[in-house]
């Protein structure tokens, strides 16, 4: 508990807010490199989910990908980069990046996939084509469900970025974690892990507001009620 | 007009959907495709806007192969209905029901218009415009893909159960108003039921198939109910088969009895000597129009003209387009032999009795 109030002590020492080690400097960076690799895992993931989902092709593999994905630690996956690309931010950005793909590949894929069977028929039906029907059709649906991956992305992503501080030598509030440690400066550690906590959530609760926002209005009020169906009364 | 020419559907894993058919849909006529759960209708009527590839045999619209029209264009000219809507749940109705005129290209201003219009044609108050599928009720739901389906005015529609989701009240209306709808804009339609009485009440001429795809008969309800072909087509039409038929035929093709009609000036001499010719006990009290009054009873009857009789009033009346069905039903129910024929304005048109009915039956 001390440790913790320490920890938060530093957090407000103003000697913290500014120079070469400032907190907001640290929390750009961190932004900076979270968001590179989102945009990059989602560059890669969210088409070829799209495309795996409307085609129904390659389905297994995008599932398969997306698990073996998730069975990797991230670590591992700094430790290769590392090795084959040496030390620095790139590596830490290709982690973080190969971190960001599986959630979004498996629920983008799995998102479309779910789309309506009947909508889709009727879709097709009448006369609805390929990149049409993705995109009047498959994409809007799917997008609720699309960006439920994109949050736990980010929030895995923000946490895992802090390894930064260990590998890559770099920036972020991993400096401070790493720092911290390495000069067995505790207080120091715990404000690092409380900002990347506090980024974690604040991302979090971000992209849900923009989640609600992207879910087809109609549509919205249509999922709710098919889940208070499905939740038992009372329950 | 839409040409099935021996088609044969296959599936990969070798079964039979539909084995050789050979049947024609006439311009302007609903064919109801009847039959078990995988007796291949659905799959035949989806051969029809290619969404579903024929092993062999061709299916051709108005004497040209579909396999050689682009099928998003295909699509695009044929209405298509399906069960469970498949309305878009993101769209408002507004954008719903316009969608093929939008993929059409049409102007906005068109478009509104054909909505509005499309709207108030399938009894939708116009309310419901800006709203979402799900805030709809299940018969508004499927009043809306029906719409839908009629948007751009295609000459064919496919309607695969599309008044299934709803219950049978409401069912019931829509498939009326469906076939007064189908009076004024007289589509070429492909239906598809498993329900044989709506297979009955819809259609100009039933298909009925049997499990792997085979054609058992095809024919207009009421050929189906006094000629099944084979026993399959008796089974699947149940029992009450000669009451279905009745169901079909309208009181106006049975030829009603005179009966015994007295007029206001009219004497008792000519009331007994009417109910007499009648083998009856009353004569049918009438205005110098011919306007129904009701009955006399020949016991009751007091010396002087009918106008100083005591008439008492029919209970039952039936008019030339109820059917026979539902004559007989009132007349069983009622516990009477005849019921009175009246036309608008209870005109009196004659009496029908029971053995009339029956004898429709022979």
């Amino acid at each position: 508990m001390e440790v913790f109030l320490e920890g938060l002590l530093w957090l407000v020492d103003s000697e913290h807010w500014s120079g070469h080690n400032a907190i907001p400097l640290r929390v750009r960076e961190h932004v900076l490199y979270a968001v590179t690799a989102l945009a990059a895992g989602a560059a890669i993931a969210v088409p070829v989910g799209l495309w795996t989902g409307h085609t129904g092709r390659l389905g297994n593999v995008a599932i398969n990908v997306g698990n073996l994905g998730r069975a990797i630690p991230d670590l591992g996956i700094v430790a290769i980069a590392a090795v084959l690309i040496g030390f620095g931010i790139l590596p830490v950005i290709l982690a973080l990046t190969a971190l960001a793909i599986p959630p979004l590949l498996t629920n983008t894929y799995t998102a479309v996939r779910g789309v309506d069977a009947e909508v889709r028929d009727a879709a097709v039906g009448m006369g609805f084509t390929g990149w049409r029907l993705l995109r009047q059709v498959e994409i809007p649906l799917a997008l609720p469900l699309i960006f439920a991956g994109v949050r736990v992305s980010t929030v895995q992503v923000i946490a895992t970025a802090t390894i930064s501080g260990f590998i890559g030598r770099a920036g972020g509030l991993g400096r401070y974690i790493f720092d911290g440690l390495a000069l067995l400066d505790i207080p120091r550690v715990v404000a690092g892990a409380v900002l990347v906590a506090l980024l974690g959530v604040l991302a979090d609760v971000g992209l849900a507001r923009l989640q609600r926002a992207v879910t087809p209005k109609g549509f919205a009020a249509a999922l709710a009620e098919r889940e208070a169906v499905a939740s038992p009364p009372g329950g | 007009m839409i040409t099935f020419e021996s088609v044969t559907k296959r599936y990969p894993d070798g079964t039979v959907a539909l084995d050789a058919l050979d049947l024609e849909v006439a311009e302007g006529e609903i064919v109801v495709f009847v039959g078990p759960s995988g007796c291949g209708k659905t799959t035949t009527m989806r051969l029809v806007n290619r969404m579903v590839i024929p092993t062999s045999g061709r299916v051709l619209l108005d004497g040209t192969d579909v396999a050689e029209r682009e099928p998003a264009a295909l699509r695009r000219s044929i209405g298509y209905v399906i069960q469970h809507t498949g309305l878009f749940p993101h769209y408002t109705v507004r954008r719903n029901v316009g969608t093929v005129p939008e993929l059409e290209g049409w102007s906005r201003a068109r478009r509104e218009a054909r909505v509005e219009e499309l709207l108030e044609l399938v009894g939708l108050p116009a309310e419901v415009t800006e709203r979402y599928p799900h805030q709809l009720s299940g018969g508004q739901r499927q009043r809306v893909g029906v719409a839908r389906a009629l948007a751009a005015d295609p000459a064919v529609m496919l309607m695969d159960e599309p008044f299934g989701a709803v219950d049978p009240l409401v069912r019931h209306r829509l498939q009326e108003e469906f076939l007064r709808l189908q009076a004024e804009v007289r589509k070429t339609i492909v239906f598809v039921t498993h329900d044989i009485d709506e297979a009955l009440k819809m259609g100009d001429r039933i298909a009925i198939l049997a499990e792997g795809g085979k054609l058992q008969q095809y024919a207009t309800p009421r050929d189906l109910l006094s000629d099944p072909a084979n026993e399959f087509v008796r089974d699947f039409l149940g029992e009450e088969r000669g009451l279905k038929r009745l169901s079909l035929i309208p009181v106006s093709e049975v030829s009603a009895e005179y009966g015994p009609v007295v007029y206001p000036d009219d004497d008792r001499a000519v009331a007994e000597r009417s109910a007499d010719a009648a083998g009856l006990d009353w004569v049918v009290a009438l205005t110098e129009a011919r306007v129904l009054l009701g009955w006399i009873s020949t016991h009751e009857l007091v010396d002087g003209p009918m106008r100083e009789q005591q008439i008492r009033p029919f209970g039952l009346r039936v008019q030339a387009e109820d059917s026979l069905r539902a004559a007989l039903n009132a007349m069983v129910t009622n516990h009477s032999e005849v019921a009175v024929r009246v036309s608008e304005g209870d005109v009196y048109e004659g009496l029908l009795s029971q053995q009339l009915i029956a004898k429709e039956l022979d």
